[in-house]
């Protein structure tokens, strides 16, 4: 019994990972940058939808939404601000590091402007627990939202990619920037457009973390992205499909471990999977293997 | 005989002359009793840091992979030396033989660390690289974690779960003790050391990059099929380049744990945080270019020390220099405007 | 020739950042030049400088700032009173990013303004790092809640809450002679020095006092957000008492998914637990019954602890916790040692120290977290834990 409660908890933590994988899997299939902001942005999410329902009382729905649109605003500023200028750099570590620097401005921003003290944060979701088996399986309706959620977002950016001439425009902006061009694709509208539906996606993952884990600190997105990171390599980076899997993985992982192996090392069980399956998979469980050319 | 020497050689000697010259005027304003006790602080972590990208440089520089991993060398390099050193405190009195033999086996630790996870890790490239050497960073933080190490009059006892488990007799000692890590490390490290570190570090780093294994690596990172193809053995020198770096690594990990008399594998010090802050001053310093690294580790070093002024602002306003200065250093239009600016001044001189 | 350029660059962004620091170190220090210099002393009007370092930055940041705000009301408390012995008192506060390193950088930084007294620092592993330092230069060092033994080693530090041993035993002797629980399980940060600590000496004691642990599960500063895994190994092992020894931002967590899951054990907390009920938006109801060891209750009624919070509220628009009311604590237990030794401020940085560790160790002090504190020449305090459980989304002394 014990076991299918660690397993649906691990596909709910999951499953929050998998919405965050995707930010960073489109922005890395697209600009071929590691975005190491996007941890922070969810942070920026959950603070705005913190003051605009816990504290103004706004309708859960609509603050998550006015988190999104803020954040998708932030997404776009922030590509065009600090990512645009080094696109055409001669290193691509060039924007990683700045990627770095803004997840830093990012953080003592909030630091400044919410303090340093942790805030708790009110579940959007007001479901009653599902009981099961007499009450020996609790599953909390925060959970249940998360994994439903998360399934209907994967769904809506398969279909938006396969069906939509935008959706369209970035697989071809991913394949080959310059041939995109060429095909009348206006890359910066794409890039600014994939950047946008991460940062949106961001605010909704922050929202449902600190629904399930509900303290709230500037710093509250950093491990949470890093892990979402690795999550998206796991699944194989680039691939949108592989963010879904390599989240629910890592998730189900994580707390498996902690439950069965050892509470204290289970980052490190986390992490040697990731090696094992690299070692295995070089480019993750459904990345695309690029041979190299001449 | 200066204007004959080769263009490379001479960018080595020029770096090690700036890095005594420094030395000299440093130790100068000390002995005068001019310099700050901050500064005077700083100079120690500056040399741990300058070291760290240094080593960092060399794989990124000249191997073209990207390691997030080195903080982890660091933690090798720093608990393996700060345990002999406490173990060893009574036996060899003489600080200057421990500390050598410390920083001996500071080294030998992280290198052969770099060795046992290179041989997997290198068979990936890019970004998978990376993340599976920050893995790896991770994996040695957790577990550092979770290592305690006790002495007793029946042995060494060692255990992954608690300090009671070690069940150490009455007179037992507790050298590594978990999250609390090691305590009472001796004061060892000071900024002659650091220094004469830092050159042999360069000494190394130069005299390997300009010789023929070096110029092996390079073709290796510029084209690994056509390296192969004319016969170099991708995989030595890879694995040989990375054991290097994360040695370099391990000798900044001495340094730093002989610093503080209080040694834990924090997220903040020995995390993927410091290996990216350490990724940082090396893409800021000029990748490939190991002055560039030295100068970077210390103005970013310094700079959150001589913000303080500005209180709560000051880790806003680094992160604001930061990305300033990454645009400024990176971004094509900044570099087209530079040169616009270089050729303003120096006319006659505009070749890049 | 590009690197050229590029080191040229640095050079020149290196320059900028010096003059800049520069400005702003003058600017910072302009009341006060170099540590050993009487005349700057004098000239500064004969004031004591007490230093304050702790992570106001970083993921530790609500430590430091709670330090700082109240080591500031505590200092303008006493100037506006008259000062100590006639001399005000002049505080500046370091920030160390809850970092060894840091805070020796933070520590030189306030020997640089001529410190004389060090009221620091906040956490633990940054605190072993500079008695280190205050004990080369034989400054008094008084830390408001760095709670090991490793602190005191030295003989010029002191320590104004209980150690961490002090805590894990007495949280035993507590459980077992308030018969609070027969099954114990306990949830404790392995990555963290005062949690670990806590555990070490409780699992000792408990088994000396005869309860079973029956469940035992770590966490780590890098996955401390989900318990659900160590609450359910506790619960499936019967635990009718869950021993807590860390942070309240993670007891909340604790509190919530324990609740979500339809587990209702007795709780019981540390020191550390102390700020749940003032955390911000925290549904109190989830720590209905909490039971905690805690020397600071910010709704106890006495006249001290009623105005420190309301002017604490007044300033900072938050309620103080356990960091503060120690902070707090400190600055005035310097004060009374002060006054025992009759130390002055024209007195070097060493005599002050020497003085002032054997004053204090004469030195009994009423504060708002304990009545009576004495302290051994170890270093460590003496007071009594005081055991409250929370009721009504209050706190209510069980004793």
């Amino acid at each position: 019994m014990s076991f299918i409660l660690y397993l649906i908890n691990g596909i709910s933590l999951g499953s929050v990972y998998a919405i965050i994988a995707l930010g960073y899997t489109m922005v890395y299939g697209i600009a071929k940058m590691l975005n190491f902001a996007h941890g922070d942005v969810i942070m920026i999410g959950s603070y705005v939808s913190f003051v605009t329902f816990s504290q103004m009382g706004m309708n859960p729905i609509l603050s998550v939404a006015l988190s999104a649109v803020i954040c998708t605003i932030l997404g776009m500023v922030i590509e065009r601000v600090a990512y645009k200028p080094l696109r055409k750099a001669t290193s691509p570590l060039a924007v990683l590091i700045t990627a770095i620097g803004v997840s830093y401005l990012l953080q003592n921003t909030a630091l400044l402007v919410f303090g340093a003290n942790p805030v708790s944060f009110t579940s959007v979701v007001n479901l009653s627990p599902l009981k099961l088996a007499d009450g020996a399986l609790v599953i909390s309706g925060t959970t249940l939202v998360t994994i439903v959620l998360c399934l209907i977002i994967m769904a809506c950016l398969m279909l938006f990619i396969k069906k939509t001439k935008a959706g369209q425009a970035m697989l071809a902006v991913s394949e080959d920037k310059d041939a995109a061009q060429l095909m009348g694709i206006n890359v910066n509208a794409t890039i600014a457009l994939t950047f946008a539906i991460g940062s949106g996606l961001a605010a909704i993952a922050g929202v449902l973390l600190c629904s399930a884990y509900p303290t709230l600190t500037p710093y509250t997105g950093a491990m949470p992205g890093i892990k979402a990171f690795t999550a998206a390599v796991f699944g194989g980076i680039g691939s949108i499909p592989g963010a879904l899997i390599g989240g629910i993985l890592l998730g189900v992982i994580e707390i498996l471990g902690r439950a069965y192996i050892s509470s204290q090392l289970s980052d490190a069980i986390v992490f040697a999977v990731l090696i094992i399956v690299l070692l295995v998979k070089p480019s993750g469980i459904l990345g695309k293997q690029i041979r190299e050319k001449v | 005989m200066f204007k004959n020497m080769n263009k490379k050689t001479k960018n080595s000697l020029i770096t090690y002359a700036i890095v005594i010259a420094v030395y000299i005027i440093v130790e100068g304003v000390v002995l005068s009793g001019n310099m700050s006790s901050l500064l005077q602080g700083l100079l120690v972590p500056l040399c741990t840091y300058s070291l760290c990208a240094v080593g960092l440089n060399l794989c990124v520089g000249y191997l073209g992979e990207l390691s997030l991993g080195h903080a982890g060398f660091m933690c090798i390099g720093a608990f393996s030396s700060a345990f002999f050193s406490v173990v060893m405190k009574e036996s060899i009195p003489n600080d200057a033989v421990r500390f050598i033999i410390a920083l001996i086996i500071g080294i030998v630790f992280a290198a052969l660390f770099g060795f046992l996870i290179a041989i997997p890790v290198l068979r990936l490239n890019g970004d998978y690289l990376a993340i599976v050497t920050l893995a790896f960073g991770e994996i040695i933080k957790n577990i550092v974690n979770v290592l305690y190490v006790g002495h007793d009059s029946t042995g060494w006892h060692i255990s992954f779960q608690s300090q009671q488990a070690l069940n150490l007799e009455a007179d037992g000692v507790t050298y590594i003790n978990g999250a609390q890590g090691i305590t009472g490390t001796p004061h060892n490290s000071s900024f002659t050391v650091g220094v004469v570190l830092i050159l042999i570090a360069l000494f190394v780093v130069y005299n390997f990059t300009n010789s023929r294994t070096g110029r092996a690596v390079m073709s290796i990172r510029d084209n690994q099929i056509a390296a192969e193809s004319v016969g170099i053995n991708v995989r030595k020198y890879k694995l040989l380049v990375f054991t290097i770096s994360a040695a370099i690594a391990g000798a900044a990990g001495v340094l730093y744990a002989h610093n503080l008399s209080t040694l834990t594998a924090l997220p903040k010090n020995f995390g993927y945080n410091m290996s990216i802050m350490i990724l940082v001053f090396v893409v800021l310093g000029g990748i490939g270019n190991f002055r560039g690294s030295v100068i970077a580790a210390c103005i970013l070093t310094l700079l959150p020390e001589l913000l303080r002024g500005l209180s709560d602002y000051r880790m806003l306003i680094y992160a604001i220099v930061l990305i300033a200065m990454m645009l400024f250093n990176w971004a094509p239009a900044a570099i087209v405007f530079r040169q616009k600016l270089v050729a303003k001044f120096r006319p006659g001189k505009e070749e890049i | 020739m590009k690197k050229k350029v590029l080191s040229l660059m640095l050079v020149a962004s290196m320059a900028a950042g010096l003059l800049a620091g520069c400005g702003s170190t003058s600017a910072s220090s302009s009341s006060a030049s170099s540590s050993d210099s009487a005349e700057a002393e004098a000239a500064d009007g004969e004031v004591f400088k007490i230093g304050g370092i702790g992570p106001i930055t970083g993921a530790a940041a609500i430590y430091g700032s709670a330090v700082r705000n109240a080591e500031q009301i505590a200092v303008d408390e006493i100037n506006a009173a008259g000062g100590i012995n006639g001399y005000q008192v002049a505080l500046q506060f370091e920030d160390d990013e809850h970092d060894a390193e840091k805070s020796v950088n933070a520590y030189n930084t306030l020997k640089d303004w001529g410190m004389q007294i060090l009221a620091g620092t906040v956490t633990t592993t940054p605190c072993i790092a500079v008695t280190d330092k205050t004990a080369e230069d034989g400054m008094f060092q008084i830390t408001p809640s760095a709670s090991s033994t490793n602190v005191i080693a030295n003989d010029n530090v002191f320590q104004v809450c209980f150690t961490d041993p002090n805590q894990g035993t007495a949280s035993a002797q507590y459980i077992a002679e308030k018969a609070l629980g027969s099954k114990i399980g306990v949830i404790y940060d392995s990555s963290d020095v005062y949690s670990s600590g806590i555990y070490a000496k409780f699992k000792t004691e408990a088994e000396a006092q005869g309860l079973e642990i029956v469940s035992e599960s770590a966490f780590t500063a890098d996955s401390n957000t989900d318990f659900s895994v160590q609450l359910q190994s506790a619960k499936d092992a019967g635990a009718d008492l869950l021993f807590l020894p860390f942070y309240y931002q993670q007891a909340a967590i604790v509190l919530k998914q324990a609740n979500d899951m339809g587990y209702e054990p007795t709780f019981f907390g540390v020191d550390g637990m102390d700020g749940i009920l003032t955390l911000e938006n925290f549904d109190t109801s989830l720590a209905e019954g909490v039971i905690l060891l805690t020397p600071f209750a910010a709704d106890a009624t006495d006249d001290l602890t009623k105005s420190f919070v309301a002017k604490y509220e007044e300033l900072y628009g938050e309620t103080p916790n356990q960091f503060a009311a120690d902070a707090y604590d400190a600055i005035y237990i310097i004060k009374a040692a002060i006054e025992a030794a009759g130390v002055t401020p024209d007195m070097s940085v060493a005599d002050i120290g020497t003085a002032l560790k054997e004053a204090i160790t004469t030195v009994t002090y009423d504060g708002l977290t304990g009545t009576g504190m004495q302290w051994e020449a170890t270093g460590e305090v003496n007071k009594d834990p005081k055991g409250v459980v929370i009721q009504n989304g209050a706190y209510v002394s069980i004793d």
